[in-house]
């Protein structure tokens, strides 16, 4: 009854090509916007903000990365992390060797660099297919890790290939506490999900969709198949670059190679098959989930079995309960969170009425 | 040259073990279309659990029976409750849910068998063999005798039995084999039985090799490499990709390694697999795809 777009006439073309073209839904993202932009800094604890939101914001960023590459173009990529990590990499050299750069233009640097080396592993994907490419991408991952671990130039000789971050200042203004860097974080995520959102109705977008669901009939009807999957390489790569470079600057602070290996190409995987693959919503629901689960699950563990067991037995039991999740959840819901929601908001539209 | 050529031997013998690896990814890729990530995670299963059916005080074989029952038991219920509900949905859903696996058969394992490193003794002596100046590791030998064997097995299997053409059909077309009467999930279940098998030979000689530990879960990404050069769908490119991977590998780490730095044998596989796909894009001997609009 609330939610019904009856009597709401879409009478220009712009009204016509809207993100949200019905009232309800306008209004509702209003409202989150505001929450999270000014109810959450304000009311949530250090830890909700520091060890909750932050790396859920960071981490649906590259969700939303590695959503346009697999979920609009269908390329598969094992390969998020080593992209986070070119990004992170390189926005503290960008730091430490341009004295005077501002913020914003580092992360945009470094989302660059790693979309440049994005297309180099994109390369292949004219060739190579399916589980190939999945495969083949996992080379970014072990070189990268390689890379930064061996060469000392990139942690600037740091015997670990550890780096520390700089201390983030935009004009003049020190983004130190947990709500400064919240809002960072969260107003990057904010345009580059609306960049994201919108870039999904291009033609590049459209064109994406097409190489996803069948490239060679895509190839017939004149769309440039490697131009296109280069794009979304690279675009996905600079959403990941980003993504790494917060992760370091905003989250931890201190990172080492390691801190992107494979496992968080998986987490991020994760995130966008359980958020919904090719939405928008999806890596934002999904980055929440993966997060906000294991906390729950040890929780309820903690709960049950409240007698001391063999230490580390807790944590490989929910090890086991946390694959046997995402078994059932890939066999009770295949087209993730995003698909629930859409289930969801068919049936509100006849809410409260049968028919 | 002695030197070169014993290093290529030892590198060759040691891609006989990620043959023993790739093998039963080939198995389950060629007769359900899955990319069974949790090759890895049964390899260490595998393995764990015959240390530890040792460590009660079976003996060898009674262990190596009651590990294999293990496997077929985890093979029936990821049938069962992984794949048959799974069936018609795209492939990256099933890989998602094979890494799913990996975490339930990791956590499992070690739930039940602990964490810590157990030792596992084979009787097969480690010692260098001398022949004909070139120093060969017997217990090298003894694992590409035994990948061997299990090759020359499977391949008969495949081509021969009736089950195998069974299971040729069901790689070919799932409908197309139920329509003829084919078992569908028995095939499959078997053929999980059998990738869990190959699982623990490969187990029980990395084990050895390594000491049966986490780290074991690690030489699947040692196999996939060897997988893509050789083709997903090929047992015989198993073993040719295991073998130019395990050469490739050693000499490059002796005779480039130290030029960069070292420690290159975690990526230089994967490029050099990478390298290939351009020119051969379904691998060395994997199935030529026909694509039509």
């Amino acid at each position: 009854m609330i939610y019904r777009e009856a009597g709401q006439f879409r009478t220009t073309y712009v009204a016509d090509q809207r993100i949200f073209p019905i009232t309800q839904d306008r209004v509702a993202m209003a409202m989150l916007l505001i929450v999270a932009f000014v109810v959450v800094p304000a009311a949530a604890s250090n830890y909700v903000l520091t060890a909750l939101l932050l790396p859920m914001l960071v981490l649906a960023i590259a969700a939303l990365g590695l959503n346009i590459l697999t979920g609009y173009a269908g390329q598969f990529s094992l390969g998020t992390a080593a992209f986070m990590s070119v990004g992170a990499f390189a926005a503290y050299n960008f730091q430490l060797r341009v004295p005077g750069i501002p913020l914003l233009v580092t992360f945009v640097l470094a989302g660059l660099v790693a979309a440049g080396v994005g297309l180099v592993f994109g390369l292949p994907s004219l060739r190579i297919k399916g589980f190939y490419l999945a495969v083949a991408t996992l080379a970014a991952q072990f070189f990268v890790d390689w890379l930064f671990t061996k060469v000392a130039w990139f942690s600037n000789d740091s015997p670990s290939g550890t780096i520390t971050a700089q201390p983030m200042v935009i004009a003049g203004l020190p983004i130190d506490s947990p709500a400064r860097r919240y809002l960072l974080v969260l107003s990057i995520a904010a345009v580059l999900a609306l960049a994201a959102k919108n870039l999904s109705r291009t033609a590049t977008g459209r064109a994406w969709m097409a190489v996803r669901d069948m490239d060679v009939a895509a190839e017939v009807i004149g769309i440039p198949i490697l131009r296109t999957k280069l794009v979304a390489f690279g675009i996905s790569s600079f959403y990941c670059g980003v993504s790494g470079a917060l992760w370091a600057f905003a989250y931890l602070g201190t990172v080492e190679p390691q801190a992107f290996d494979l496992q968080r190409s998986f987490q991020i995987l994760f995130m966008v098959i359980i958020g919904g693959l090719g939405t928008v919503m999806g890596a934002f629901l999904g980055s929440a989930f993966m997060l906000l689960f294991p906390l729950f699950l040890n929780w309820v563990l903690h709960l049950i079995v409240r007698t001391e067991l063999r230490p580390g037995l807790l944590s490989q039991l929910e090890l086991v309960f946390f694959g046997a999740l995402i078994i059932v959840f890939l066999v009770v819901e295949p087209r993730g969170l995003a698909r629930l929601w859409q289930i969801t908001k068919e049936k509100l539209r006849l809410w409260p009425f049968p028919h | 040259m002695a030197f070169f050529v014993e290093v290529l031997v030892s590198g060759l013998l040691a891609g006989f073990m990620y043959s023993l690896v790739a093998l039963g990814f080939v198995l389950i890729y060629k007769a359900s279309g899955v990319f069974n990530f949790a090759q890895g995670a049964m390899v260490f299963a595998a393995a764990v659990t015959y240390a530890g059916l040792v460590s009660l005080g079976w003996s060898a074989w009674v262990a190596f029976a009651g590990s294999l029952l293990a496997m077929v038991v985890f093979a029936l219920a990821t049938e069962r409750f992984v794949l048959r509900p799974l069936v018609n949905q795209p492939q990256i859903s099933l890989f998602m849910a094979t890494i799913g696996l990996t975490f339930v058969l990791e956590g499992l394992s070690q739930s039940v068998w602990g964490s810590e490193v157990r030792g596992l003794d084979l009787g097969i002596p480690d010692s260098p063999l001398e022949l004909k100046g070139i120093l060969v590791s017997k217990f090298d030998l003894v694992a590409a005798g035994t990948a061997a064997v299990l090759v020359s097995v499977l391949a008969f299997f495949f081509q021969k039995t009736r089950v195998g053409r069974a299971l040729r059909a069901v790689a070919d077309d799932h409908q197309a084999a139920l329509s003829v009467g084919i078992p569908l999930e028995r095939i499959w279940a078997l053929v999980w039985a059998a990738a869990g098998a190959v699982a623990l030979v490969a187990g029980l000689l990395w084990g050895s090799r390594l000491g049966v530990q986490f780290a074991l879960t690690q030489v699947a990404f040692k196999a996939l490499p060897v997988l893509i050069l050789g083709g997903f769908t090929s047992i015989a490119g198993a073993i040719v990709g295991g073998l130019m991977i395990g050469a490739s590998e050693k000499v490059a780490e002796v005779y480039l390694g130290p030029l960069i730095g070292g420690g290159i044998e975690n990526w230089f596989p994967y490029v050099l697999a990478l390298l290939f796909l351009l020119v051969r894009p379904d691998g060395l001997f994997g199935e030529k795809r026909i694509e039509r609009v």
